[in-house]
């Protein structure tokens, strides 16, 4: 049987392992520190003049060295992907993203895993990033608006930590829920949501290897515009379902609720995987604009990753199950 | 004592009607614009477009309500830049967006209802800017009248294209609704206060008002 999708593996080698991925967090602060003191010395003639540090800190480079996604597209700049997002707990301008978040505190925090496991447990983050394999990831992020982006992720896979917590045999689903302050988070206020956001995957869904819990980007932390400290990446699904700051992981035999199919069923189902077939009620998803790029382009089903996670929809009518 | 040219209401009409342009033009030159431009271009024009259609709309209530009878005269004005933004965003639409790709524009305007609201109401603005002229409004007579309150459908077609546009239902409250529904009230509010028998009660209230200091 011929598969329709796309080919997109993800290659054993283009996982980058923890000892290279840490010494080069390393090269690169040590490599900042050296420019950042050449910087210093020759500082006073031209002291107008961007540093290379600082030129480093606003570029930063993948721990891989890689530049494109696998298809061969080229990564989008961290100045793009940390200057347009969508997240509605802080605002839901997306230029207004980065600024109304610095005050967020990403620290300290832990993350509950709970429900249907044998072993529940409340992680530490710092235990998180100890006990788990951290990779690094290129994938495309598909907004359900028909924009989308090359993200060069860290963090490890959802299903290293479910299998530490052992699902029981009556788990179905896995629910996500992301942090609940107002105080620091202006859009919380709004009463047009029902917050907090929350998110769902098929336990399969989760287990998938594609699946990262996602710490960091560009080899450095998770920015807090971007869902610091500890966010979901659901590469074959619209954004939306990529959900931030998450605080609790809760494993259930029922369908969660999602934060924006409470808010509008119709439009925005359980599963949302990215396929231009199935268009939104009033909006195409034929089409997308790469970030940085001025044409259109075609949008790949599962978001070009169909060889990995098209299995999981099998006997499934996709237009129904949207 | 020679009038002034330009009234304060007619200076800071027009500089805002234009305010748009300078900014886009000043983000251009400076590197403001969001990672994703041509979305912001299309907002920026589509939002400004329907915001001069509501000014437009409130012209006569101001009138009826108020007494203040110098939006009557900026109307046309509204109208035509109310015209002019919504074609703008239509050529950004179908240009910088799609690239003219009409083989992914046509499916997509015959599927969409929010397009097709947004491409009706741009098509029933162009007889009434082509229209506007002093010319035309002599030569029309009362015919004239009755083809400008084509501007009642249109408004409630561009809110809808509007509401459409965002993630949210309108209906529940749910989401991104708080801009649109201002709007709509809006809209809503300035068609109400056309209704004859609202106009007729605010005609007499004013003249109740009149009556007894000139019995006195």
């Amino acid at each position: 049987m011929s598969n329709p999708f796309k080919s997109v593996p993800i290659r054993s080698y283009e996982i980058t392992p923890k000892d290279v991925y840490f010494s080069r967090r390393d090269f690169i602060k040590a490599a900042g520190v050296v420019a950042g003191s050449v910087a210093l010395a020759s500082c006073a003639p031209n002291a107008g003049e961007p540093s290379e540090a600082t030129v480093a800190a606003e570029n930063p480079v993948t721990i891989s060295g890689k530049t494109t996604d696998e298809l061969g597209d080229p990564l989008n700049s961290f100045q793009d992907i940390t200057n347009y997002n969508n997240y509605y707990e802080f605002t839901t301008d997306k230029e207004g993203v980065a600024p109304l978040s610095q005050g967020f505190t990403p620290k300290p925090w832990s993350v509950e895993v709970s429900g249907m496991v044998k072993k529940p447990k409340i992680y530490a983050f710092e235990d998180l990033l100890k006990n788990f394999t951290q990779e690094e990831r290129i994938y495309r992020l598909r907004c359900v608006e028909a924009w989308s982006m090359v993200i060069p992720w860290t963090g490890f896979t959802l299903a290293s930590l479910l299998n530490e917590v052992e699902p029981t045999s009556d788990a179905k689903y896995v629910r996500f829920e992301t942090v609940m302050r107002p105080e620091e988070m202006k859009g919380q206020g709004s009463p047009f949501y029902p917050w907090p956001y929350q998110e769902g995957l098929r336990l399969d869904e989760a287990m998938n290897d594609l699946t990262l819990l996602a710490t960091g980007l560009y080899g450095e932390d998770m920015p807090n515009q971007n869902g610091a400290p500890i966010r979901l990446v659901v590469p074959w699904k619209y954004g939306f379902k990529s959900i931030k700051s998450i605080v609790k992981i809760e494993l259930t035999d029922k369908q969660p609720e999602t934060l924006w199919n409470t808010t509008a069923p119709n439009e925005y189902g359980f599963y949302s995987n990215v396929n231009p077939a199935v268009d939104h009620p009033r909006w195409s998803q034929a089409s997308e604009r790469r970030i940085g790029e001025l044409s259109r382009r075609a949008t790949l089903p599962f978001n070009g990753y169909g060889d990995q996670v098209a299995s999981l929809y099998e006997g499934m009518d996709l237009s129904v199950h949207y | 004592m020679n009038k002034p040219r330009f009234t304060p209401l007619q200076i800071a009409m027009h500089i805002y009607a234009w305010s748009v342009i300078i900014i886009l033009l000043f983000k251009f030159f400076t590197n403001g614009f969001s990672a994703n431009p041509i979305q912001d271009l299309e907002r920026a024009t589509g939002r400004h477009a329907i915001t001069m259609l509501v000014l437009s709309l409130a012209c006569t209530p101001l009138n009826t309500v108020f007494k203040w009878s110098e939006p009557l005269k900026r109307r046309r004005a509204l109208g035509l830049y109310a015209l002019f933004y919504a074609t703008i965003h239509f050529i950004i639409y179908l240009d910088l967006d799609y690239g003219l790709a009409w083989n992914l524009i046509i499916p997509e305007v015959l599927q969409k209802p929010r397009l097709i609201v947004g491409f009706l109401a741009l098509l029933l603005m162009i007889p009434l800017g082509i229209t506007s002229f002093d010319i035309w409004k002599q030569r029309l007579g009362k015919n004239w009248k009755q083809l400008h309150k084509i501007i009642y459908w249109i408004a409630p077609l561009a809110v809808l294209h509007y509401v459409w546009s965002k993630k949210g239902n309108l209906l529940s409250l749910q989401g991104e609704v708080l801009k649109p529904a201002l709007y709509g009230l809006a809209v809503i509010i300035f068609l109400i206060l056309r209704l004859p028998a609202i106009r007729k009660a605010f005609a007499s209230f004013s003249l109740r008002r009149r009556l007894p200091s000139e019995k006195q």
